[in-house]
């Protein structure tokens, strides 16, 4: 078993896509909320396979593209600073700010550097005392965890290099603010299978109770999102709404508890503004007080910061689910992924560039 | 090329001091670069052109259409599993040859090393060098040395010339493509890229992934032999192979289409792909090679290919359709259509 082969099956895929085609007997509206399914969706061509009742909204599960401009700004601020190395995932690099990214301020002589885990940001922090390291700490649950360890390893290790610039965000406050708005049409979701391996799916109860909407975690491999989507579509058929886990070999309903003890002991949860979204309550990660030394919003005067969004991009609406891509006017002219507008453009798991890299001839 | 004078010869009354390292006089022109080019270059390369070091290689051409390439290396790690910058630098021109069809002849070496640079190194990479040109079969005629100071030049740069003689009846070109042809590949793709990803980021996996860096113009022999109809080959380097299909999708103005459980990979490779979020289509290759042979010749070209050591897992992948010109798209692993668009930005930066 190497869990990659297996669930790109073609026969198996065919089937599951024939099953669905068998108890569907109405349309319905489905949201995926994580930009690793809304990638494997469109590369797939999932839909291609599936009954044309059924149409796929793409939601915020693009923890970059959901990261607001500020931060942006606040980075390739920081990066612009002769003392500081700006280390980062790599899909945040080309993130357009008010004016910039942070690849021309590399290229302008900022230090920034791709890594790919925060403990090699503190590997650099402790090679380089006479820098600051920043580590650029954006996402959801997931990668929460590690970005906790980060911090608590530095300050182990008596650290005073070393800091992060912090965006995370929450899911389940997303998916509530979207059903909870007057103009909802999405009738079930799919959960992101790596937020539930870490955050388990407790949550998500009272939201299927409160909205009456299925709510089934799911994987990213095709055959996951398509048995995703069968889960999904039996229960509305059926009236019900619950939740339920098809992505069992990664995920439990406790989840991972000794990851969100860590993230408790190093982050609360407080208000966050969402590009695209606005803010929605209680639904970022910020670090405890004790932890001020490793806050880098606490550490650098950054002074004031005026952001000013593209006025052709659209990615709000696209985030939200209400508009496709291509939908959007600026797509494939003054949008494309070598000058991007807006952040769903550039990263691998925003929606725009996926329809971008995938599908765009089908719309040309 | 550096004359060496042919004055008085005297009689050194000072040992020669070996060094460790390039110093900026080794590019001065004077004796130290001399001697540097007589140990490195004369000693070492069989070569009467080399050896004549005048400013540049004269020789006859025979009558024949001839191919002229030249490509500069600046790969980081120099030494990564299975090679290093010096044999890239040779197979890499003696492709590029072989791509327009054409016999090796020729070879041009410059170098721009940066003071510092272990000597015993540029020895390793040179007889790296020296091999490559032997299974290549192109003789090394001309080149050059330079030094920039500290800090201005990262380890070692080469470029690399070359020139090549392409049979008659050969017309290779990107832009013959045509309707039904069929796409034929050599073997596994992205070993390259994935080596030197691995080393440059410190990555173990469990079974080392070596670079494919070979010379091509052997293969391409015998594929001429079956059949002097092939309309067009292409080594997919940087880019991979995604971007050199859709370069060859837009200079014939046709389509391409593939398929995604034919196209050759080891576990290994996947596997270290998988991990790391990249698509192997738009990794970097240095010994495959795509070629578009008209249907009825592709059977023949296609066993040739089997029967040569680099093209053991040669397959057939695709055809060139007359849907979507200009564009590349794939039936995938579950049966669905899919773009292979062009790359963006940059996947992997100085993989060659």
């Amino acid at each position: 078993m190497k869990y990659v082969d297996e669930f790109r099956d073609q026969a198996v895929a065919k089937n599951l896509a024939d099953e669905i085609a068998g108890i569907i007997t109405r349309p319905w509206r489905i949201m995926e909320i994580c930009g690793g399914q809304t990638n494997s969706i469109v590369k797939y061509g999932i839909e291609e396979l599936l009954p044309q009742e059924i149409t796929l909204i793409h939601g915020p599960g693009c923890p970059v593209c959901v990261t607001p401009l500020e931060i942006i700004d606040k980075a390739i601020a920081l990066a612009g600073r002769r003392e500081v190395i700006l280390a980062s995932f790599g899909d945040m690099l080309r993130v357009p700010g008010s004016e910039k990214d942070l690849l021309s301020i590399r290229a302008e002589g900022g230090d920034v550097r791709i890594v790919y885990s925060p403990l090699d940001a503190v590997t650099i922090a402790r090679e380089n005392p006479d820098r600051k390291v920043v580590f650029f700490a954006v996402g959801f649950e997931t990668t929460a965890p590690t970005n906790a360890m980060a911090v608590s390893q530095a300050k182990k290790l008596g650290l005073n290099n070393f800091s992060i610039l912090c965006s995370h965000v929450l899911v389940p406050p997303a998916i509530e603010v979207l059903l909870s708005s007057p103009n909802n049409r999405i009738q079930g979701f799919l959960a992101a299978g790596h937020v539930c391996s870490i955050m388990g799916y407790e949550e998500y109860f009272p939201l299927t109770k409160k909205y009456q909407v299925p709510i089934v975690v799911t994987g990213f491999e095709p055959l996951d999102i398509l048995e995703g989507l069968r889960l999904t579509i039996l229960q509305l058929e059926q009236g019900r709404s619950e939740v339920e886990n098809a992505y069992k070999r990664s995920v439990t309903r406790a989840g991972n508890k000794a990851a969100q003890k860590l993230m408790q002991q190093v982050f609360f949860v407080g208000d966050r503004k969402w590009r695209g979204l606005g803010e929605i309550p209680q639904s970022g990660l910020f670090l405890h007080p004790e932890f001020d030394t490793f806050n880098a919003e606490k550490i650098f005067d950054l002074g004031e910061i005026r952001t000013e969004e593209s006025p052709l991009c659209e990615s709000g609406l696209v985030l939200q689910g209400r508009i496709k891509p291509m939908e959007c006017g600026a797509f494939g002219h003054e949008c494309t992924p070598e000058n991007p507008l807006g952040a769903p453009m550039v990263s691998s798991e925003g929606a725009c560039s996926a329809y971008y890299r995938f599908q765009r001839h089908t719309k040309a | 090329m550096q004359n060496i004078s042919t004055g008085i010869s005297l009689q050194p009354s000072i040992p020669k001091k070996k060094h460790k390292k390039i110093l900026l006089a080794h590019g001065g022109g004077g004796r130290l670069s001399n001697d540097l080019i007589q140990q490195l270059f004369f000693d070492r390369f069989q070569s009467t052109l080399l050896s004549t070091a005048h400013d540049g290689a004269m020789f006859s051409v025979p009558k024949s259409r001839l191919a002229f390439t030249t490509d500069s290396y600046v790969v980081h790690p120099i030494f990564f599993p299975g090679g290093n910058i010096g044999d890239l630098a040779v197979n890499g021109t003696v492709n590029d040859l072989a791509m327009c069809g054409a016999e090796p002849l020729y070879l041009s070496a410059g170098f721009i090393l940066e003071e510092g640079f272990p000597i015993d190194d540029l020895e390793r990479i040179v007889e790296t060098m020296k091999r490559a040109t032997e299974t290549a079969g192109i003789e090394l005629v001309t080149g050059d040395t330079k030094v920039v100071e500290r800090g201005k030049g990262d380890g070692i740069f080469i470029n690399t010339s070359g020139i090549g003689q392409i049979p008659d009846q050969v017309d290779i070109s990107p832009q013959h493509a045509s309707e039904g042809d069929c796409i034929l590949l050599n073997g596994n793709i992205a070993d390259h890229g994935i080596a030197i990803m691995s080393e440059r980021e410190g990555l173990e996996f469990e079974t080392s992934i070596q670079t494919d860096s070979a010379a091509l113009n052997g293969l391409v022999g015998t594929m001429l032999q079956a059949s002097k109809n092939i309309h067009v080959l292409r080594d997919p380097t940087r880019g991979g192979l995604a971007s050199s299909l859709n370069e060859i999708a837009m200079a014939s103005k046709i389509g391409i289409r593939i398929e995604e459980d034919k196209i050759p990979l080891a576990e290994e490779v996947k596997g270290a792909c998988e991990i790391l979020g990249l698509d192997p289509l738009y990794i970097a290759n240095e010994g495959k090679l795509l070629a578009f042979v008209p249907e009825k010749d592709a059977k023949a070209v296609l066993q040739a290919m089997q029967n040569h050591p680099l093209g053991k897992n040669a397959v057939i992948i695709g055809r060139v359709v007359k849907e979507h010109p200009g564009h590349v798209s794939m039936k995938t692993f579950i049966g669905s259509m899919r773009i292979i668009d062009m790359l963006t930005g940059e996947q992997l930066p100085r993989i060659c």
